[in-house]
């Protein structure tokens, strides 16, 4: 049917009209060779068998859907947090699209970052003229304070030298030799998105603690925070400042990237805008201490912190009520500062609506993958609200995480059924869900299709969230970020209770 | 932060061979050791540990899944007197990417502390260095001496002076330097005058001349160092003056200054190595000459 501009039919309903729906069986009758339907349909009826489950974890070279992402969106999630910097990408210009569509899909806001474009010479001679020229064109355009210099796979592969190539672009006059250009080697084929970030920030520090110029320590009563890769970071942060301003403590958060994801819409384009100012980041050698807030986004990071004379501590995505306490207390001990009533008073509130809802939490069954510290944080709140963390999977975990995360499940009765899946991906999820269900499952966007298929309820928490809208607006840390994570497992959990009722289809839940 | 040093050269020149009989001199001075072959063939460290080494980081990478899923302890075997060996390992010839197994397993071992409890981090480097990967040892804090193992014949003279050209590549950005030419004897015309005119050219010096002796090979059937074998040799006298110099030579390097093909020719002629086209031509016709004298 011939679409019109005064009625345009939807994507969704427009594929269910005739002309497509024929379109769609001739195509599978003529070309398409496939099996009879019985036979496809009792293939997926065995896929959902614990046969097939062991096969499916015998696997060993494949990974189906795998729930990380590389090291330069790390890099590049890092670097888009300081002061008017650009984030550049010494690499492939394919890699660098699928980085900013990534994090705009999520933030639904621009993300500016560069490549140099490498191609077929480049992987030859190695990559050095596309450095000169990028850098040059990079700073002449975009006029940024800072170049964050990351690498993808292709860079990597040839080995090209980022601390030579910079210096000797440098030395061609391309930017000024005190233009500050730090760098990170992320190979996308080590580690995951937190390994970049790690690598960048630590690139960053390393710049402006012993590059630009050596720095001698003058311990302050700052505090710096490494926040992590975090997808709700928008709200997370601010949500951070307001709770460490309301304690009096004196922070750097090294990595802001609150204000770039979130610019308002006023008829200013900013390519950049809020971040670490450059002089924090070069005062932020003089704190007393460095805590990260996500322990494996951070780890050459602390090293590097602690062997210039910081104290160090990390934390695992303080969520809920513990992982909140955690947080406070050991920020309240570095500092000084006591815990201020208001904040007691959100926590008291939070600890409140967590009892007004215990009969609905209590004993449910639930999945959850994502980062290894969201993962850690979420599974001991979901244990402090009597819910059972029945899977808890981890494309990128450590042999470390695996076992705090043991350690974590054993410290409540609630944790009994609880089972680690570190390096497993979403394809064994799915085997997980079928063979062992659960009420409920946790995790991005990527979990949607776990959720038609085995019809586990999803509640999106994570990175990426690319099918709904402001979620990152929203904090997940503290008190109050804890009460947003509780409403929407609990609205989840009432919304299938009431598609699921007839007799006990009730107004009151 | 240990010293570290690296030794380059042309392939077959006998690097691994000087390498592990010089560090064997060197561990004598009491100094803790650790080499990193970054051969894939993986013969670094086989005079060293008197076998060779089975377990390169990335064969057992390779199986493992990953390398982060590798212990330090997997890759670390102990050889003579203490020595700490390792080997990157590779691929198969023909196939895959050395260059980037190399990268890898120095960051491996670089990350897991190989390098911390060590005076000396000693590379050994296969042949030319054809591409990035091969020039990690020679990044910014990497080796700070590169020795290049050379002799008296024309590709060897060559590639060294290629190797030259790659060290100053990083020179300006780096803190890597040209520690000196070792000659390996090979009996050639002029030996020693044309490794010490080359090492002049290239601003640096010809830190040892060690002298061809059989006993090398008779040591090397037996996988094992002259240093071990014949301790009491002349020969093992001569690594052990080598490595005295070499252990001296710490922050001595100097930034290479690599020549043109055209004046490296010109040198061979200079010392009658290389025949001018006037002299070929002269002798060719001398030739047919005595031919036709005789037929």
């Amino acid at each position: 049917m011939p679409q019109t501009a005064d009625k345009v039919k939807d994507h969704i309903s427009l594929f269910k009209e005739p002309e497509y729906t024929e379109m769609f069986s001739a195509k599978k009758a003529a070309f398409e060779c496939r099996p009879s339907d019985e036979a496809v349909a009792a293939q997926a009826e065995y896929s959902k068998t614990w046969e097939y489950r062991e096969k499916n974890f015998a696997r060993e070279v494949a990974v189906i859907n795998p729930a990380k992402a590389c090291q330069p969106l790390g890099a590049v999630f890092a670097a888009a947090g300081f002061e008017e910097t650009m984030p550049y990408v010494h690499g492939s210009q394919g890699c660098v699209a699928y980085f900013r569509s990534h994090l705009a899909r999520h933030f639904k806001e621009a993300s500016a970052c560069v490549s140099d474009s490498m191609t077929e010479d480049a992987a030859v001679f190695g990559g050095l003229n596309n450095i000169v020229e990028g850098l040059q064109n990079a700073h002449a355009l975009y006029k940024p304070k800072m170049i964050a210099m990351s690498t993808t796979c292709m860079a990597e592969v040839i080995g090209d030298d980022l601390s030579a190539f910079i210096a000797q672009a440098k030395e061609k006059g391309s930017i000024p030799a005190d233009f500050p250009v730090p760098f990170a080697h992320t190979p996308s084929f080590v580690g995951s998105h937190l390994t970049g970030y790690d690598n960048m920030i630590k690139g960053i520090l390393q710049y402006f603690w012993e590059r630009e110029s050596h720095k001698n320590r003058d311990p302050g009563a700052k505090i710096n925070i490494v926040p992590g890769f975090d997808g709700y970071a928008v709200a997370n942060n601010r949500e951070l400042k307001r709770i460490l301003d309301l304690m009096g403590v004196e922070y750097t958060l090294l990595s802001d990237v609150s204000e770039v994801f979130d610019t308002p819409t006023d008829g200013r384009y900013r390519m950049y805008d809020g971040g670490t100012a450059l002089d924090d980041t070069r005062a932020a050698i003089n704190a007393k201490a460095t805590v990260a807030l996500q322990k494996y986004a951070a780890e050459k990071t602390l090293d590097y912190c602690k062997e210039n004379g910081h104290a160090t501590a990390s934390f695992h995505y303080p969520i809920g009520v513990a992982g909140t306490d955690t947080f406070l207390m050991a920020m309240s001990e570095l500092s000084g500062k006591p815990i201020p009533e208001a904040l007691e008073k959100e926590r008291g509130r939070l600890v409140d609506a967590i009892a007004d809802s215990q009969a609905w939490l209590h004993g449910k069954r639930v999945a959850l993958f994502g980062d290894p510290d969201v993962v850690y944080g979420l599974t001991a709140f979901l244990l402090e609200l009597g819910c059972e963390p029945v899977h808890c999977l981890c494309t990128n975990g450590s042999a470390d995480w695996e076992a705090e995360m043991k350690a974590l499940l054993a410290s409540s009765p609630f944790g009994a059924a609880g089972q680690v899946w570190r390096g497993k991906d979403l394809w064994h999820m799915r085997s997980l869900l079928f063979t062992e269900p659960c009420d409920l499952l946790i995790g991005s966007s990527y979990g949607k299709y776990l959720e038609k298929d085995t019809g586990t309820p999803l509640v999106r928490v994570g990175f990426p969230i690319f099918d709904r809208h402001h979620h990152h607006r929203f904090p997940t840390f503290g008190y109050q970020g804890g009460l947003r994570v509780l409403v929407s497992i609990l609205d989840r959990i009432l919304e299938v209770a009431d598609a699921s009722s007839d007799i006990s289809y009730d107004l009151t839940r | 932060m240990p010293r570290q040093i690296a030794f380059y050269g042309k392939g077959g020149i006998g690097k691994s061979t000087t390498s592990q009989n010089t560090l064997a001199a060197l561990v004598e001075m009491d100094q803790q050791i650790l080499i990193v072959g970054c051969d894939p063939k993986a013969d670094s460290t086989r005079l060293i540990l008197n076998t060779k080494m089975q377990d390169t980081v990335l064969h057992l990478a390779a199986k493992a899944g990953s390398v982060e899923d590798l212990e330090l302890e997997d890759v670390l075997k102990i050889g003579y007197k203490g020595i700490k060996c390792t080997e990157a390992g590779g691929p198969e010839p023909g196939v895959g990417c050395a260059g980037r197994g190399v990268i890898t397993a120095i960051n491996f071992l670089e990350e897991n502390g190989a390098y911390d409890d060590v005076d000396y981090v000693s590379y050994d480097v296969l042949g030319d260095v054809v591409c990035g990967g091969f020039a990690m040892p020679i990044r910014e804090n990497k080796a700070q001496e590169i020795y290049i193992v050379m002799s008296g014949e024309m590709m060897a003279l060559y590639a060294a002076n290629n190797i030259a050209k790659g060290i100053l590549k990083y020179a300006g950005s780096g803190g890597v330097r040209l520690g000196g030419l070792i000659c390996n004897e090979r009996q050639t015309d002029r030996e020693l005058d044309l490794a010490e005119s080359l090492a002049k050219k290239l601003n640096t010096q010809m830190i040892h001349f060690v002298p061809r002796n059989n006993i090398v090979q008779h040591a090397e059937l037996r996988r094992q160092t002259v240093i071990q074998y014949a301790p009491d040799s002349q020969q093992a006298e001569e690594y052990r003056q080598l490595a005295k110099k070499i252990h001296a030579n710490g922050g001595k390097g100097t930034i290479p200054t690599p020549i043109s093909m055209e004046e490296l020719e010109d040198m061979l002629l200079e010392f009658g190595i290389m025949k001018s086209d006037e002299q070929a031509l002269a002798e060719l016709e001398a030739k047919e000459k005595s031919l036709c004298a005789a037929g």
